[in-house]
């Protein structure tokens, strides 16, 4: 890493480690809605940006994840401390047979993302009708004291919050800078540039794209305990529906599919655009429902007509002219 | 026993007239994809529009929407044409994933235009003169489904016709077979895929226009459709026309047998299942070729 992106790193973890401290709860919940993205971006980043397997049903795991450690503390008064384990090898688990399932049998490109949706589609829809954990109905946890903090059961104050999914970002960024530059990360940009000439020189594709699968379904696992515990209730039609898998990977998109820092700049691109998107629609008193989303919508559609890349890699580029 | 039997036929024969539309929906896709090679992920989206553009002129000009379809056909293909020979004709060597999140944006576009212009609630069209079921001895056929049905198989074998006995549809299917054999032979390979759009979408403005016969219209049909659409052209076959018939009924018979014995909000279920079966066991679809 260059000098000049270490100083970048270290004024933006200051940032972030500060922003507690002076802002308020309004900016702390974008700031951890970014990081969330910015996480769970980085996760889909590792199945798609390095490995080349397009996943669009990523809410599979945010679902899985988040209703397998919700059901235990729910039922069982299991803290997600605990639970979060059993989400993970659950996930873990689901990601590697359909990984398996789906590369034994060579499903592949398109039909692999169309696989991805209707794993996650199926069960959405079964459970919409799992009575043990609501149903459509929705499950929904009791908010603890919003003062006292108690990380072990997830429950406390939104700076706790941030910071936990802060401390899960940072993570991720580091795990995939490490993965990147590791034996897995080589052989996945072979198998995402040309699997066949991968395969030819004796890697084993079939085991390498399942060791990417099971890392980034791992990963998803954990966005999905957050995300359960943050909101406190769990709807099959919010967390298993494909807009979660469209939102977890637009941010990678939008900052450039493969990189490192885009997964990052991307969720910080858009949840400055959602802000700054909420606040004009309420200027102009358009408070229509689908504006948003349609603004999402452009913005999607002008950066893969225009940028096909993504923003971080032309902004690295002016990064290095200006010295 | 035997009642039981004969509405087990009905809910059939009801499927069997759905799953005809379903199967013209997905004849389109199959259309773009199998020429085009563009994975149409706003599918589902197009044909909800093609559901409000019917439900509005039967509601502003009285238009009956049998009469809308020819209007609206045309309208389809001159814009699918439009729509390929602009935006997506540059993506056509892009990679996979580019086309796809392309084609995600103006989906997210069309369904939340379709929202805030119509907001979210249902909107239908009842026809008086389809309100009377038709007896056939023991059985009832619902007359809204059956002229759909009609529509769907003329509106296919049309289409059929087309691709077999024109010159232009013949290049077209030659585009499909070998793409760099087509440009070698000196066609307008460019050309002819913004037909093939331009075909596909007018499959779907004359699906939606019957599907507006059959269900409510909201903009969140749009997703649901499109899944709908892949399954179905999938199950039969991507690139398969006869396939995307076939796969068409068959999902239209398993929706409504599912709805029958176990509850209807978990028909799409069976479908996705079937889905994953087909991928795994036998991917290139039913009627597939092996390429």
């Amino acid at each position: 890493m260059t000098r000049r992106v270490i100083f970048l790193l270290a004024g933006l973890g200051a940032v972030l480690l500060g922003l507690p401290s002076f802002a308020n709860n309004y900016v702390l919940s974008v700031a951890t809605l970014f990081l969330f993205f910015a996480y769970a971006g980085q996760a889909w980043n590792i199945m798609m940006g390095f490995a080349g397997q397009l996943s669009l049903g990523h809410s599979l795991y945010l679902g899985i994840g988040g209703y397998a450690a919700a059901a235990l503390y729910f039922h069982y008064g299991i803290a997600p401390w605990a639970g979060l384990w059993f989400s993970i090898v659950l996930c873990m688990l689901i990601g590697a047979s359909m990984g398996a399932l789906a590369f034994r049998y060579g499903v592949s490109g398109v039909y692999f993302t169309l696989l991805t949706i209707a794993f996650a589609e199926f069960t959405r829809i079964g459970f919409d009708h799992f009575d043990w954990v609501g149903g459509s109905g929705g499950m929904f946890l009791r908010v603890g004291q919003r003062d006292h903090v108690d990380l072990f059961n997830l429950r406390g104050t939104p700076a706790m919050f941030y910071y936990v999914i802060l401390a899960l970002a940072a993570a991720a960024f580091a795990l995939s800078a490490w993965l990147l530059r590791s034996r897995a990360g080589y052989y996945w940009q072979a198998i995402r540039e040309n699997e066949d000439a991968a395969q030819a020189l004796g890697i084993n594709t079939f085991r390498w794209k399942i060791l990417a699968v099971v890392i980034s379904a791992a990963m998803t696992a954990l966005a999905g305990v957050f995300s359960a515990f943050y909101y406190n209730n769990l709807f099959p039609e919010q967390l298993f529906h494909i807009n979660r898998s469209i939102e977890i990977i637009l941010g990678p998109i939008i900052g450039g599919i493969g990189t490192l820092f885009g997964p990052i700049l991307g969720a910080a691109l858009l949840a400055l655009l959602a802000d700054g998107a909420t606040e004009l629609v309420g200027a102009l008193g358009w408070e229509v429902p689908g504006v948003k989303q349609l603004i999402y919508g452009v913005v999607l559609f002008v950066v893969v007509t225009f940028l096909p890349h993504g923003v971080w890699p032309v902004l690295a580029r002016k990064l290095k002219a200006i010295k | 026993m035997s009642i039981d039997l004969i509405g087990i036929a009905n809910v059939v024969i009801a499927g069997v007239l759905a799953g005809l539309v379903y199967g013209l929906m997905s004849l389109g896709l199959s259309v773009i994809f199998g020429v085009a090679r563009v994975v149409n992920f706003a599918h589902g989206e197009m044909m909800t529009i093609a559901m409000y553009l019917t439900v509005v002129l039967f509601a502003a000009l009285d238009l009956d929407p049998f009469l809308a379809v020819l209007p609206l056909a045309a309208v389809f293909l001159a814009f699918g044409y439009a729509l390929q020979a602009t935006i997506i004709n540059p993506f056509v060597t892009r990679p996979a994933h580019s086309q796809f999140m392309l084609l995600l944006a103006i989906a997210v576009i069309m369904t939340n235009l379709l929202l805030i212009v119509f907001g979210p609630d249902a909107r239908s069209i009842r026809l008086d003169y389809l309100l009377e079921s038709i007896e056939l001895g023991p059985l009832l056929i619902d007359r809204g489904r059956l002229y759909a049905a009609l529509v769907a198989v003329v509106a296919s074998t049309t289409l059929f016709g087309y691709f077999r006995f024109t010159r232009t549809g013949t290049a077209i299917r030659a585009c499909a077979d070998n793409w760099l054999g087509a440009r070698v032979v000196g066609l307008d390979v460019k050309r002819l895929y913004a037909l093939a759009f331009g075909l596909g979408a007018a499959c779907v403005a004359v699906a939606g226009c019957m599907m507006s016969l059959l269900i409510d219209v909201t903009p969140a049909l749009g997703p649901a459709y499109t899944l709908l659409a892949f399954v179905i052209v999938i199950v039969g076959g991507l690139g398969s026309m006869s396939g995307a018939l076939l796969g068409g009924v068959l999902i239209g018979v398993s929706e409504s047998l599912a709805g029958l014995f176990f509850t209807p909000s978990a028909k799409s279920m069976v479908s996705f299942a079937l889905l994953i079966l087909v991928l795994l066991i036998r991917p290139r679809g039913l009627l597939g070729n092996k390429s």
